[in-house]
């Protein structure tokens, strides 16, 4: 099987794996006053410091969580939440076009039940965003703006975000600035403290550690309701016994891929290339999207004119090859990428698409498998597709 | 082969999979997204069309091991079968919605594109026999048999699709269901039309199509003996809900015999005036051998689960024409005849034609 799915999620790392098999097997809740709490305890204070320090945080800016979707939720609606509880003309919530799911549905959410306005961030073609449109939304609305919210690097097209400019736009005008950096850690540097933002959300899963456990980021002066109410074990701001074994893995993993990152970038980027131009051989018509040069290393995403991803996907898959058509789903219906959308595609390139993401156990027999198995598969696609009625 | 099961998260079509499996076949799942919006369709238990049977379908797949997608067909079913089914019912006539998915979504749109992406066939769980000879036969689970709703199928359209189930009861599927596992064991059968989220066809057409008050007119007399909302709401033979503001002059109930769209009439009469003998009916299709020259006796089915009955039928190009050897009461056009020739290894079908009176 040639795994091109990275994005999606990525095989555990060793030494993440046999951290959890090795906590799993101790008995405690971290939460506990005994011996055995008290061992629990230590093994989630030492994860919290080795998290902080992999990512320029302070270890009491680390709140672990169930994952990336759990810290953007929290995120957004704590933070909108308490910055309205503070002053109830903070309506307003400041997002991307091209923010996954976790965020913009969150974001959709508040206005539908809260009264939140949304304001919405374009992108250029390439998915990026222009400082200078975050600074003319803040200068026009910046008194109303409880949260803004924008991730690192899309995790569709794989476009890296100028998060620094962003978040020192927010810092000018006295907002919080969130910043899911889930498919950022570990591919490209990414430096809580020296980025200027306010909360940043991290996941296992998507860097070597194992799924259900992550963590937001969040500064200490930065408020957050609670979304999840309980025994506060987290800062008071997140509640549920930890899951000492999962924080473990995550902590080993966060650092191994901080660490590895430079090297790793320099690898896989060097594969990704070789993957890229080998696809523009083999499929002359393709269109490479997103920035081709500030991207994440892992990242090749491409529309096939013609075709129909989820034709392509389906096929390819038949030949052992992962990939993605993209991240969202409406009960298992390919709909066309709300990002290619933002970024100017029409309603046929977004469907055409497909991604493919490179991890940390991709070979170049990955990308040879890809290469053998495309040009036939596109041929099949495009009969499929032509046989489609107009919309 | 390759083949492309179409899987609706029910009990037929998880074994009908199951058994292109065991036969061999290299087999993908496929479930069908028929609705804009999932919710509005049927639940569960009723339905085929709802996020709960997609997940049902999913997990009959992960049971049997093979790979499975969902295909978003829901543009071509909502211009295909339910804007059809309005427009019918506009039109006067009485639409099966079953065989229209089977000719224009299951075996049109989904083959096709089973066929470019390098698939052989379709497999499904109809109760219907296909066997080597290629000729369509009833189930042998005459309660279940879906032969009618398959009938309008090409000969094309036959020579790739296969329906495993039409040797077996439906108990036994059930069972079969159960002994491999598969969670859809008792799910209850679906019925109805999967897209009238309520079972409420009358409220479904009324929403679409409007108010349009008109007449019920007596056929014997001329008289006007009614009024309706709108004639759609009717269909030949119907009885029950006339409303009539006066009983007929002869005492006897009232039946619909026929709506008139261009006048948005209703007429209605005894039930003697039902009754009919000579069956004329459009695009027929005849998979049971070459087309016959002449008259060929058979036995014509005219509705949905309704008696055979005895006929000579005649086609050509255009259309077909049915001598009935017995009158039959409440032939409704947009209705499908289908004519079988009786046959021990299963009664074939010979072919089809959309009945307009």
């Amino acid at each position: 099987m040639a795994y091109l799915d990275h994005a999606a999620t990525t095989p555990m790392l060793d030494e993440a794996l046999e951290a959890y098999v090795a906590v799993a097997r101790e008995v405690g809740n971290a939460s506990s006053l005994h011996a055995a709490g008290r061992r629990a305890r230590r093994r989630v204070e030492e994860s919290r410091e080795r998290v902080a320090a992999a990512l320029g945080a302070r270890p009491s800016e680390v709140i672990f969580t169930g994952g990336g979707t759990e810290s953007d939720n929290l995120a957004v609606k704590g933070v909108f939440w308490a910055r309205r509880a503070a002053r109830a003309d903070r309506v307003r919530v400041v997002s991307s076009a091209v923010e996954h799911h976790a965020v913009l549905d969150a974001v959709d959410w508040l206005v539908e039940h809260e009264g939140a306005q949304a304001g919405w961030l374009p992108v250029d073609a390439t998915g990026r965003l222009d400082p200078e449109r975050l600074r003319a939304e803040l200068t026009e609305h910046g008194a109303h703006v409880a949260v803004v919210t924008a991730m690192w690097a899309n995790n569709e097209v794989g476009t890296v975000q100028p998060v620094t400019e962003l978040a020192t736009v927010a810092a000018e005008h006295g907002v919080p600035f969130h910043t899911d950096a889930i498919q950022a850690v570990g591919q490209v540097p990414v430096d809580f403290a020296a980025s200027g933002v306010s909360a940043l959300t991290v996941t296992g899963h998507k860097l070597g550690g194992p799924a259900g456990v992550g963590a937001l980021l969040l500064g200490r002066d930065v408020a957050a309701t609670p979304l999840l109410h309980g025994g506060g074990q987290e800062r008071d701001v997140r509640s549920g016994t930890l899951d000492t074994a999962g924080i473990v893995a995550f902590a080993v993993a966060v650092e191994s891929a901080v660490k590895g990152q430079q090297e790793y970038a320099a690898r896989i980027a060097a594969l990704r290339d070789e993957l890229v131009e080998r696809v523009r051989q083999a499929v002359p018509e393709v269109i490479f999207n997103g920035d081709p040069a500030d991207r994440l290393p892992g990242n090749a995403h491409f529309s096939f004119p013609g075709c129909e991803g989820d034709a392509l996907l389906l096929l390819l898959d038949a030949q052992g090859i992962a990939c993605s058509t993209g991240s969202a789903c409406s009960a298992g219906v390919a709909q066309p990428s709300h990002v290619l959308l933002a970024m100017g595609a029409d309603d046929d390139r977004a469907r055409s698409s497909l991604r493919f993401t490179l991890g940390h156990t991709s070979t170049g027999a990955d990308v040879d498998a890809l290469i053998a198995a495309l040009p036939a598969a596109v041929e099949r696609a495009r009969r499929a597709a032509a046989l489609r009625t107009p919309r | 082969m390759r083949v492309l099961a179409a899987m609706s998260g029910g009990v037929d079509s998880a074994v009908a999979a199951a058994r292109a499996v065991e036969a061999g076949h290299d087999v993908t799942g496929v479930h069908l997204a028929l609705a804009r919006n999932p919710q509005t369709y049927r639940t569960g238990a009723r339905g085929c069309c709802t996020l709960e049977d997609s997940r049902d379908a999913r997990r009959a797949a992960d049971v049997l091991g093979i790979p499975f997608y969902v295909w978003d067909m829901a543009d071509r079913f909502h211009d295909d079968v339910v804007d059809d089914f309005v427009a019918e019912y506009a039109a006067g006539r009485t639409p099966n919605p079953c065989l229209r998915c089977n000719e224009k979504i299951k075996f049109a749109a989904v083959l096709d594109r089973a066929v470019a992406l390098g698939f052989d066939a379709v497999v499904t769980g109809h109760h219907a026999r296909l066997g080597a000879d290629g000729l369509l036969r009833r189930s042998v689970d005459a309660a279940k048999d879906q032969s009618y709703v398959l009938a309008v199928l090409t000969r094309a359209q036959l020579d790739r699709s296969i329906f495993p189930l039409g040797d077996s009861t439906k108990a036994e599927v059930r069972a079969e269901a159960a002994r491999r596992g598969l969670a859809v064991a008792d799910k209850p059968d679906s019925h109805d039309i999967c897209f009238i989220a309520d079972g409420d066809t009358r409220g479904f057409l009324a929403e679409r199509l409007g108010e349009a008050p008109g007449q019920v007119v007596d056929a014997l007399t001329g008289a006007v003996v009614g009024s309706h909302s709108g004639a759609y709401q009717y269909t030949v033979g119907q009885r029950r809900g006339l409303h009539l503001d006066r009983p007929a002059p002869d005492g006897r109930p009232r039946y619909v015999l026929s709506i008139t769209p261009i006048t948005n009439t209703v007429t209605v009469g005894p039930a003697e005036a039902l009754e009919v003998s000579d069956v004329r009916a459009t695009r027929p299709v005849w998979t049971g051998g070459p087309r016959p020259a002449g008259p060929v006796e058979c036995g014509v089915q005219l509705r949905a689960h309704g008696d055979v009955v005895p006929a000579a039928v005649e086609v050509d190009a255009d259309g077909l024409r049915a001598s009935l050897r017995r009158p039959v009461r409440g032939v409704a056009a947009g209705q499908a005849i289908v004519a079988y020739r009786p046959d021990p290894a299963g009664d074939v079908v010979l072919g089809s034609a959309t009945i307009t009176g």
